[in-house]
């Protein structure tokens, strides 16, 4: 997730969902720039077909919402920079004309969101609290950490026989073991939450988002009283005995921004395993060519990043007039979507963007975002991908689909991107 | 790509921390120039503040998600 850790802002991008049932949203209100937003995937490592007219019309179109509602949608790469980093958009729910993504979202609007739901100068006082944990060097040392618990899982995969169901016997919990370590969460707690970050993000009823949130709360507020007790060696330990006792954040900042750390902590990066897995194995040509030469892994976690963008749809909303270059004058009160899928295949940008290219040495993407909020685990998830990956095919040489592609299910385009199951032989 | 940008001669690279807020793109992007010290904040390795003639330093300018980072022209 985001600024949290892995990927913290990630997390940003975590709740901006889409719009439930997509694409029924926009009937009635069919308008040659009123494309419904979000919508599901046709193939899942492509955005979806109906986004060409906001392709084409980059840097900036207009697209409904699941309410009906008309924002901006930014499209194009250098104008999503220029306002990913421009502080008159706020992030803050509770400013006016926030944006909803979809109705669940809607329904917890009033919850506070550490991080990414906030601005600065609070969203750099929470940052810098964990900015520490997150840092390249702090990251590196956590490698053999990581490779150690990718090692573990695939043993156990190889003993249990010669197929297995990816996601959860691999792409949920490399990261969530992960991520437990680094915070100090007990694993042996992973069943409860990530079933509660899986109905955080996906619901499907609003009523599931709402008891996600209290369910959570109830949990790391027990976590936190435990810590006062019997200290341990995480972040969050950190943050108890450091932050909390000075009165720098108070219990419910902290539950927030555990909540932030855990869920952004390893739903993103599990899409990106399973997602990227998928896309390897249908690009066999890209995929040979990885394993032929492993130098090009920094590489292709970037273009996987670039190319998969699991995180599509960053709102905000503009709490003054900003005039866009290249375009119109977004206005105060106005909603803005920037479209990560859409803004990272810019071809003024990358070349043929809708092929996977190792050697197109991909930088600048904002699979991660941009600006105050860019994903704060962002290295960590680097970290994750390229071991979990490099180790599974080097491992697993024959590793396979073991059903036909298309029959396996994907999610929804309202939530975070990925597999919802990957039935695997090898 | 990255640019092949002839040798940096003549600039200083110069972080402004108060902006900084610990991405880490710069020392992941240019890691013979910059690090992060014990705060999560960016800084010049030592010695390396006249961009030690790395044309990935400009690369790290543009990644900065903040505009922390400035090359003044010497």
């Amino acid at each position: 997730m985001t600024e949290a850790l892995k990927a913290a802002d990630v997390v940003e991008v975590i709740e901006t969902g889409g719009a439930e049932g997509a694409g029924g949203a926009a009937e009635g209100s069919e308008r040659a720039e009123g494309v419904a937003f979000p919508q599901d995937r046709t193939c899942p490592y492509h955005p979806p077909q109906a986004y060409q007219p906001l392709r084409d019309a980059r840097p900036l179109a207009r697209v409904t919402l699941y309410d009906g509602r008309s924002v901006w949608a930014v499209t194009g790469h250098a104008a999503a920079r220029a306002l990913l980093a421009d502080q008159r958009l706020s992030s803050d729910r509770d400013t006016d004309g926030f944006p909803m993504p979809n109705a669940r979202i809607a329904a917890i609007k009033n919850r506070r969101v550490a991080l990414l739901g906030v601005d600065d100068p609070k969203h750099n006082t929470q940052r810098r609290m964990l900015i520490p944990s997150f840092s390249v060097k702090r990251i590196a040392a956590l490698r053999p950490r990581i490779q150690e618990t990718v090692d573990r899982l695939i043993d156990a995969m190889e003993e249990r026989g010669s197929s297995a169901e990816l996601v959860e016997a691999f792409a949920l919990p490399v990261p969530s073991m992960v991520i437990c370590a680094l915070l100090g969460v007990p694993y042996a707690d992973h069943d409860f939450f990530e079933e509660q970050s899986r109905r955080l993000l996906r619901g499907p009823a609003a009523a599931d988002v709402e008891a996600a949130r209290d369910e959570l709360d109830a949990y790391f507020l027990s976590l936190i009283d435990d810590k006062l007790k019997n200290p341990g060696d995480g972040l969050l330990d950190d943050l108890v005995a450091q932050q909390l006792a000075a009165g720098t954040v108070d219990r419910e900042e902290l539950v927030a921004l555990a909540t932030i750390l855990l869920v952004a902590g390893h739903e993103t990066t599990a899409n990106m395993i399973s997602l990227g897995t998928y896309t390897l194995l249908q690009h066999p040509d890209q995929l040979a060519a990885l394993r032929a030469d492993d130098s090009l892994m920094p590489d292709a976690v970037e273009e996987l990043l670039r190319f998969l963008s699991i995180a599509d749809g960053i709102l905000r909303v503009a709490k003054e007039d900003i005039e866009v270059e290249g375009g119109d004058t977004i206005k105060a009160g106005d909603g803005v979507v920037l479209s990560t899928s859409l803004t990272n295949r810019d071809a003024d940008v990358y070349d043929a963007p809708d092929a996977l290219e190792w050697h197109r040495g991909t930088r600048h993407h904002l699979a991660f975002g941009f600006g105050i909020h860019q994903c704060l685990g962002q290295n960590l998830a680097r970290a994750e991908m390229e071991i979990a990956l490099r180790t599974l095919f080097r491992r697993l040489p024959g590793l396979a689909l073991a059903v036909p592609a298309e029959e396996i299910p994907f999610k929804p385009g309202d939530t975070l991107q990925g597999m919802l199951e990957l039935p695997v032989i090898w | 790509m990255a640019p092949e940008t002839a040798r940096e001669t003549n600039v200083r690279v110069h972080i402004d921390r108060d902006r900084c807020m610990g991405a880490g793109m710069c020392a992941l992007t240019a890691p013979g120039v910059f690090t992060q010290d014990d705060d999560g904040l960016s800084e010049v390795l030592p010695g390396r503040a006249d961009g030690n003639g790395d044309p990935l330093v400009r690369e790290a300018v543009r990644a900065c998600p903040v505009q922390a980072i400035s090359l003044d022209e010497a």
